[in-house]
């Protein structure tokens, strides 16, 4: 394999750096060199927005930081959860004196770190609430939607959150809204070839050629089901019904529909997923406010897309428009 | 009576990372079959950041014990990083102040090192995790102790016991961590964090053991002579 790295246990900092380099407008570094942080920040007066994750899903989580969005990230090893101490300095970096909101993914390693983090926090004097994202319906049944991963959904609930704490929303309405997000997101996985971490040098799993993997998940985890490979409009059709099946919107709701490549996937074959997508999404009688075709949160060169789609009410379509600017596509 | 030195054993730190970071392949390895494959990579560079620190200090084994703790919870994150931070902190701490390290202070390091865990993890045994070694080689030393068997027999059985546990989880499903998402599929493959437990749990004891048998070989009132209180 071929690849642009220096040394495979430095990929996440020389990464870090070179993002600095380039966002200069946008952000800074903390003194802890894993806090990627607004070049403003901490913004006085204002709920402070932060999230963390491990490394290799670029644009996100490190590029969501910008203008009226995430004021810090904590920045994990690849696929890897940041250190407690690393989410409590992003914490600290981003609060403006009401609070800050963390909001991050449903994995095993996060969930542990960020409570050690809040607990440092609160040592300190400083109220953090949290919001876990668990929108990958393939991850767990309806019933256990505690135990599903998050994915993709995380940039709505980033987006909502995010502009509810620049209009000056409290911290308790900063996490409802968050939370409200992310309840109104489902979203699903579909890989056509693995991806390698740097450290490791091969791939951790297979995808038979030929075949998909319906469900996959952000770091590979294995999906539902290995299918012969169909056409892009049969992937699409499927991915919109396990998605909807699970949402049971009543018609005439509207939605934010969010396509994002994995990495290795061409940009066109994303629209050729979302010509299908937008189909069928109508002919369920819903109708779409937004749409976001692109690679929004990848898994290093995987080859495949997720699709999120969002419920919308009048709250989070407004947040939605609300005016940000960040590094990643928004 | 049985014991060795607190001030003279913080190298069996050393020890205990020298192992882990000899497994760094092999423990990538099993991750990659049931995880993402980095647990190795990840293990090594959090233990070899430590025995820098650590090295040419000779420092007692609860600071050592205290100095890897932070390594792990300040520069490795994932979930071993905070898992394996406090229960090397929770060593550290049970073990602080303690001159002789004898048995009962043993255990109740090792009862403090699985608190720890147990305050931020939800394992129990079973669930196809660390915890499948760690509490069974408890258990292990703790009733050999209370048989009246001998320390360094103690640390034989708790080892027995850990790698008796790790061998246990490959026909066990995941219940808790990255891998309970593959459900069935996660049995057949031994779980990563009970192999590194059981090897953490191995080099620790027989650091301890070779620490014992220097103190009770040690020709005394020779070289040196040695203050019991």
């Amino acid at each position: 394999m071929q690849r642009f790295i220096n040394d495979p246990d430095f990929v996440v900092d020389d990464t870090v750096r070179g993002f600095v380099k380039a966002h200069r407008d946008f952000v800074k570094l903390g003194d802890n060199p894993k806090v990627v942080a607004t070049a403003n920040a901490p913004i006085s007066g204002k709920v402070g927005v932060i999230t963390g994750g491990g490394s290799g899903h670029e644009p996100a989580f490190l590029g969501y930081v910008g203008r009226n969005m995430l004021d810090a990230v904590a920045v994990g090893e690849i696929f890897s959860s940041p250190t407690a101490k690393t989410f409590y300095d992003a914490m600290k970096i981003a609060n403006g004196g009401r609070g800050v909101v963390c909001l991050y993914g449903n994995y095993a390693g996060d969930n542990m770190n960020v409570k050690m983090a809040v607990k440092l926090a609160a040592k300190d004097g400083l109220e953090v609430l949290t919001v876990v994202a668990n929108d990958d319906v393939s991850s767990a049944p309806p019933s256990e939607r505690e135990k599903r991963r998050g994915v993709a959904g995380e940039i709505f609930m980033w987006k909502c959150g995010a502009a509810k704490a620049a209009l000056g929303g409290s911290l308790k309405e900063v996490r409802a809204v968050a939370q409200k997000a992310i309840d109104n997101c489902r979203s699903i996985g579909v890989g056509l070839a693995p991806c390698t971490l740097p450290a490791v040098g091969h791939p951790n799993f297979a995808i038979a050629p030929g075949t998909m993997e319906v469900g996959i998940g952000h770091h590979g985890e294995p999906g539902v089901r290995v299918e012969p490979l169909k056409k892009a409009a049969e992937v699409a059709r499927e991915m919109v019904k396990t998605v909807l099946d699970d949402h049971d919107l009543p018609s005439g709701a509207e939605v934010a529909v969010l396509i994002s490549g994995l990495g290795a996937t061409p940009t066109n074959e994303l629209y050729i997923l979302n010509d299908t997508v937008d189909d069928e999404v109508h002919a369920r009688g819903l109708t779409i406010a937004r749409a976001y075709v692109g690679n929004f949160f990848t898994s290093l060169e995987m080859v495949g897309a997720t699709l999120t789609i969002m419920a919308l009410d009048d709250e989070l379509k407004q947040l939605l428009a609300v005016e940000a600017a960040c590094p990643a596509p928004l | 009576m049985e014991e060795f030195s607190n001030s003279g054993s913080g190298d069996i730190v050393l020890a205990i990372a020298e192992r882990v970071i000899e497994n760094r392949a092999y423990l990538s390895e099993i991750d990659g079959l049931i995880g993402d494959g980095d647990h190795g990579v990840n293990m090594a560079k959090g233990f070899g950041i430590a025995a820098e620190r650590l090295r040419g200090g000779a420092q007692p084994l609860s600071k050592s014990f205290s100095v890897l703790g932070d390594v792990l919870m300040s520069e490795i994150g994932g979930s071993m990083g905070p898992l394996y931070g406090l229960m090397f902190s929770g060593f550290g701490e049970a073990l602080d102040g303690v001159t002789e390290i004898d048995a009962r202070a043993f255990e109740r390091m090792l009862r403090k090192g699985l608190a720890e865990v147990q305050s931020i993890g939800e394992a129990k045994v079973g669930d196809k995790t660390m915890i499948d070694a760690y509490s069974p080689a408890l258990e292990a030393f703790s009733t050999s102790i209370a048989d009246g068997k001998n320390f360094a027999a103690a640390l034989d059985a708790l080892v027995a016991a850990a790698e008796k546990g790790r061998d246990s989880t490959v026909d066990l499903v995941a219940r808790i961590g990255r891998a309970s998402r593959l459900g069935e599929r996660s049995r057949g493959v031994l779980d990563p964090g009970a192999v590194s437990c059981a090897i953490i749990l191995r080099a620790f004891a027989d650091g301890a053991k070779s620490k014992l048998s220097e103190t009770n070989d040690a020709p005394v009132g020779q070289n040196y002579v040695r203050l019991k209180r």
